[in-house]
């Protein structure tokens, strides 16, 4: 384990380029993601935003023919280096995607646990505990503790990505990657998800790609922007979105792209 | 997009409107004042108005836009605009203060004084009319060139209100005509300092830089 410090990026990421058979996704990317922060990734769809996303934990790899080159560490630890399992990675980095996607067999309880379960752990005070813990960092505690062993699929879309948020927390990530988490609900649920993410960022560290710029702007310190594979600026968002420094991002956010 | 873009021209055209009522404001209160025109002075005072019209004008397309979320170089020019228009309905005010005194003074004696008046309003008018050219051209380098000129008018106005206050010393008969012009003369020191902070704003809106309250900062 490396020495880690306060200024120790989450993510440091040097030269990262993904390939998925001969064509070059993302390329000559090379980032410190801050810790306990929100980092935004945008870009026009194509851009390898998502490509990018999920090489932060592997998850490029359930893609047949997906390689990687270049160097990212996650807090420190080359998360390729060949002694490393992938799914140890994906604990320590969780994800939340677009669309919510709870298990629809299972029950809400059942939902947010399941992962320690596969993990092994059969105490079930530990679990209802862990399972509280995770439903009200997710802030859907309240709001499910009188029917958690109803089907997750009762619940509204937004309770159901809080669902998702909850079950991916249970797992104590270091660092939690966002794929879109508000894009499919309503303006409410979308507020009550941004809500959270700058709660969350208090001790977790948070990757979110969206197309929505004013959400990047209310929830993010930093924002990257991706065009063509490429990074083309990263910098605070404040600045990013008043003025930024390349005229390409200055037309992407202005939505006078092409 | 098209929409926004249309709408963002519109919000432009009518800041261009404003910026020539407000200047033509200027020129016709300044040249009531001296050629003691009273005429002229009511009709700078009349047309205040459309100038507080354009006002809320620009406001509320201003807040429309907002409300889309432009952002980069379109939030800087609607935010900068909001703030410009402020200055022009400040700016249409101050002429139609200068208007009262010269109305005022236009059915009194005239002083016997010589001061550096013609200097102050051609200075003054002329920094209003290059924040707005700098403005409509979009250029920073001669909003920022400008801003140094607003010390040139307040040493100006210091002069002459020193000389105000020794003729009215020497001449306490003629004081009211002498505190009317005074307040013309404020107006137009006011005048330079809105456009001074037109082109401020116009250094934002090009350069995303916010030059206010920078001092005798080097800009």
């Amino acid at each position: 384990m490396s020495t880690v410090t306060n200024q120790t990026p989450a993510f440091a990421i040097r030269d990262l380029a993904v390939y998925f058979g001969l064509t070059k996704a993302i390329r000559n990317i090379s980032i410190d993601v801050a810790a306990k922060a929100v980092t935004a990734i945008i870009g026009p769809s194509g851009c390898g935003k998502s490509t990018f996303l999920r090489s932060l934990n592997r998850m490029h790899e359930l893609v047949p023919e997906a390689r990687m080159t270049g160097d990212i560490r996650l807090f420190g630890d080359d998360i390729y280096a060949r002694n490393i399992d992938p799914v140890v990675v994906r604990r320590r980095v969780g994800m939340v995607f677009q669309k919510p996607n709870p298990f629809p067999t299972m029950s809400i309880a059942e939902n947010v646990t399941v992962g320690l379960q596969l993990n092994g752990v059969r105490d079930s005070s530990l679990l209802a505990e862990k399972m509280e813990q995770a439903l009200s960092m997710a802030a859907l505690w309240d709001e499910v503790k009188d029917r958690l062993h109803a089907p997750a699929i009762s619940l509204s879309g937004g309770q159901q990505q809080r669902l998702c948020i909850a079950r991916a927390l249970i797992m104590q990530p270091e660092v939690l990657l966002m794929d879109e988490p508000a894009s499919a609900l309503d303006p409410i649920a979308t507020a009550k998800i941004e809500d959270l993410i700058v709660e969350l960022k208090k001790d977790y560290t948070i990757v979110i790609v969206t197309h929505n710029m004013q959400q990047a702007a209310r929830i993010s310190d930093t924002t990257a922007f991706f065009y063509m594979g490429e990074l083309v600026e990263f910098g605070a968002t404040a600045k990013m979105f008043t003025s930024p420094s390349k005229k390409q991002t200055e037309d992407y956010v202005t939505g006078r792209f092409g | 997009m098209e929409n926004i873009t249309n709408e963002l021209n519109e919000l432009n055209k009518k800041l261009l409107s404003m910026a020539s009522h407000a200047e033509t404001a200027v020129n016709r209160a300044i040249e009531a004042l001296m050629t003691r025109n009273s005429e002229l002075a009511r009709q700078v005072k009349n047309d205040d108005s459309i100038i507080d019209q354009l006002e809320m004008e620009v406001d509320e397309q201003s807040i429309t836009l907002l409300i889309k979320a432009p952002l980069a170089g379109d939030l800087r020019f609607v935010t900068a605009s909001m703030k410009i228009c402020q200055n022009l309905e400040r700016v249409g005010d101050e002429a139609a203060k200068i208007a009262k005194s010269a109305n005022r003074l236009s059915s009194a004696p005239p002083l016997q004084l010589d001061l550096e008046l013609p200097q102050m309003a051609t200075l003054a008018l002329d920094m209003l009319k290059t924040s707005i050219n700098a403005f409509v051209s979009r250029d920073s380098i001669v909003a920022r060139a400008l801003i140094p000129r607003d010390k040139e008018v307040d040493a100006l106005n210091k002069r002459i209100n020193k000389s105000l206050t020794e003729f009215m010393m020497q001449n306490p008969e003629a004081i009211p005509r002498a505190l009317s012009l005074m307040i013309a003369i404020r107006s137009l020191e006011r005048i330079a300092d809105h456009a001074k902070n037109i082109s401020e704003e116009v250094v934002f809106l090009c350069d995303a830089e916010d030059i206010r309250h920078s001092g005798t900062r080097t800009i």
